[in-house]
């Protein structure tokens, strides 16, 4: 087929691309514009084929179905709780992807007197460093997620030093590539470079910056499609590849934000140190009170409005459906029920949502931070299952403390407050936490399940 | 060269249009979001296609063939997946009482 009319259909298709990322914006519009991106992607592949340099079928109907059985397998079996993992690997192979076919269109740029075109081999060194950096950080990210490997921080002496030989190789390695007149070879040394770099980048990362990361790779997957569009100069690659990365660059500064931290302490794994003098015990010590299901019962009996508060130990403990069942039943009974939900709850950016949405809590009832944090003060019980860091009220009232400034959920501002932890261990910033001693606060020790479970229990039975 | 700063022209221009796209999602969405762009990100799987089915030479085909199996599951993963999420979020008919 004409490569003219080939490239007109390629037009449409990002503008299928565009139109579908627009629909995502909006609940109401999502699933068709999942449906008009998937349409567009199917349009790319049929368009592709009638390519006349395809020569060859066999291969490339065995790989496809190769890897649509697994991509339908996976995305039909995977957990809505695993969702960061597949993210992760999915990300990985479409940065995996974009190595490979860099490298073959130097193979094919390397008989033509193209090759000493610079610019061919200067998109080929991209795409290589940062798809081989999103494939290895993205199998390390997965790794951590699947606690295969410990999902801490993994830190050791002379790290920086080690990374930044790392890039440095990486880009005299490309540098050189550029001059060499043979320059495939050269690549794959550079892809090497890079993976044991994606590798040592991600390695450094606790669990609970995984959001960032997550979004990161997510950023890293769309511009390495990019970069490879430019070896192939193939402009809906280049159009789709900038959409992604723009859109996973966009999420990566929401998740800092709401952390409080930049994107450079949360890539060298730095996290805030604690601070110095204050000792839990002395914060805690006879003022935490520690309440019955019966009691929280009683409380959600009494209430007129009650705002849940969702975080990882949630998720941990699979509570959704239980949580999902006790706001169902408070909203039976005429009290007002709602879900704030704060931007990095939960493993991936948006996670929560994703889970209560599975338990069938109605979308209207999940509210982001700026909704929900003026209606604190007319709430009468706020309900936390596990979420730390995100209520300190230490981050508006202490200038010192590493959370000083971070956006946190209001919970101290409701007239009651239920906390269902397993014990009081600090989060992530490893700071106490005011609010569990504060006189408004009942503390329910254990199981997220579980006590959801016990507190259903008892308002179903009194 | 020219090719370059044409190329270089559309990946500027799609990037602030992809900020603009994108800085309104609601944080409810962001997950299906992200699943869903990187669905779209499997558009190397073109590339791939190229590469496959060549045969030009071996090592170009098999390249390309790792690649094919990469991108879609890449791709069907992704927007299978994102499917399967926003069916979750889809409004529902009122419960009876």
């Amino acid at each position: 087929m004409n490569a003219a009319f080939i490239n007109l259909g390629y037009l449409g298709v990002s503008a299928l691309f565009v139109v579908g990322l627009k629909g995502l914006a909006h609940p109401r519009t999502a699933a068709r514009g999942n449906v008009l991106g998937s349409l567009g992607m199917f349009l790319a592949v049929v368009l592709t084929l009638l390519d006349r340099r395809i020569l060859g079928f066999q291969t490339i109907v065995v790989a496809l179905l190769i890897g649509s059985v697994i991509g339908a397998t996976l995305a039909l079996k995977i957990q809505m709780t695993a969702m960061p993992q597949m993210v992760a690997v999915l990300n990985g192979l479409g940065g995996g992807a974009s190595v490979l076919v860099a490298g073959a269109g130097l193979l094919e740029n390397q008989d033509a007197a193209i090759a000493t075109l610079s610019h061919f081999t200067a998109a080929a060194v991209a795409s290589g460093v940062i798809g081989a950096v999103t494939f290895w950080g993205s199998l390390v990210a997965f790794a951590k997620l699947q606690a295969l490997i410990t999902e801490s921080a993994v830190r050791f002496p002379g790290q920086y030093a080690i990374n930044a030989g790392l890039a440095i190789a990486a880009g005299g390695l490309g540098l050189w590539l550029l001059l060499t007149p043979e320059p495939h070879a050269a690549y794959w040394l550079v892809v090497a470079v890079s993976s044991l770099l994606g590798l040592l980048l991600v390695l450094p990362v606790g669990g609970a910056d995984m959001p960032v990361i997550i979004a990161l790779l997510n950023s890293c997957s769309g511009l390495a499609a990019a970069a490879t569009g430019f070896v192939l100069n193939n402009n809906v690659l280049i159009i789709a590849g900038s959409l992604v990365g723009a859109s996973g660059f966009i999420l990566t500064q929401i998740m800092c934000r709401a952390m409080n931290r930049s994107l450079l302490d949360v890539m060298v794994g730095f996290a805030p140190p604690a601070p110095k003098g204050r000792v839990d015990a002395d914060l805690y010590a006879g003022r935490v009170k520690t309440g019955s299901p019966e009691e929280v019962a009683w409380l959600f009996d009494a209430a007129r409005r009650v705002v849940i508060v969702p975080g990882y130990g949630m998720a941990v403990s699979q509570a959704q459906h239980s949580v999902a069942h006790l706001a169902e039943l408070l909203r039976g009974r005429g009290i007002e029920v709602e879900f704030a939900i704060h931007p990095v709850a939960g493993r991936m950016p948006g996670h929560m949502n994703v889970l209560l949405a599975e338990a069938n809590v109605p979308y209207e009832l999940l509210k982001d931070l700026d909704e929900s944090n003026p209606t604190f003060e007319q709430t009468d019980v706020a309900l936390v299952i596990g979420a730390n860091d995100v209520v300190n009220p230490l981050a508006r009232t202490d200038p010192t403390s590493p959370l000083a400034g971070m956006p946190i959920l209001d919970v101290d501002k409701a007239r009651t407050v239920v906390v269902i932890k397993r014990s009081l261990s600090p989060g992530f910033a490893g700071i106490p936490n005011p609010l569990f001693a504060a006189d408004k606060t009942i503390m329910l020790f254990g199981d997220g399940r579980a006590m959801v479970q016990a507190v259903l229990k008892v308002l179903r039975e009194g | 060269m020219e090719t370059a700063v044409i190329g270089l022209t559309i990946f500027v221009l799609a990037l602030f249009a992809g900020f603009e796209i994108i800085t309104k999602v609601p944080p409810t969405l962001h997950t299906p979001l992200m699943s869903g762009a990187n669905a779209i990100s499997g558009i190397t799987l073109v590339g791939a296609l190229l590469a496959a089915g060549s045969e030009r030479d071996l090592l170009m085909s098999a390249l390309g063939f790792v690649a094919v199996v990469f991108a879609t599951i890449n791709v069907v993963g992704g927007f299978l997946v994102t499917h399967r999420m926003l069916a979750m979020f889809r409004p529902r008919p009122k419960r009876v009482p």
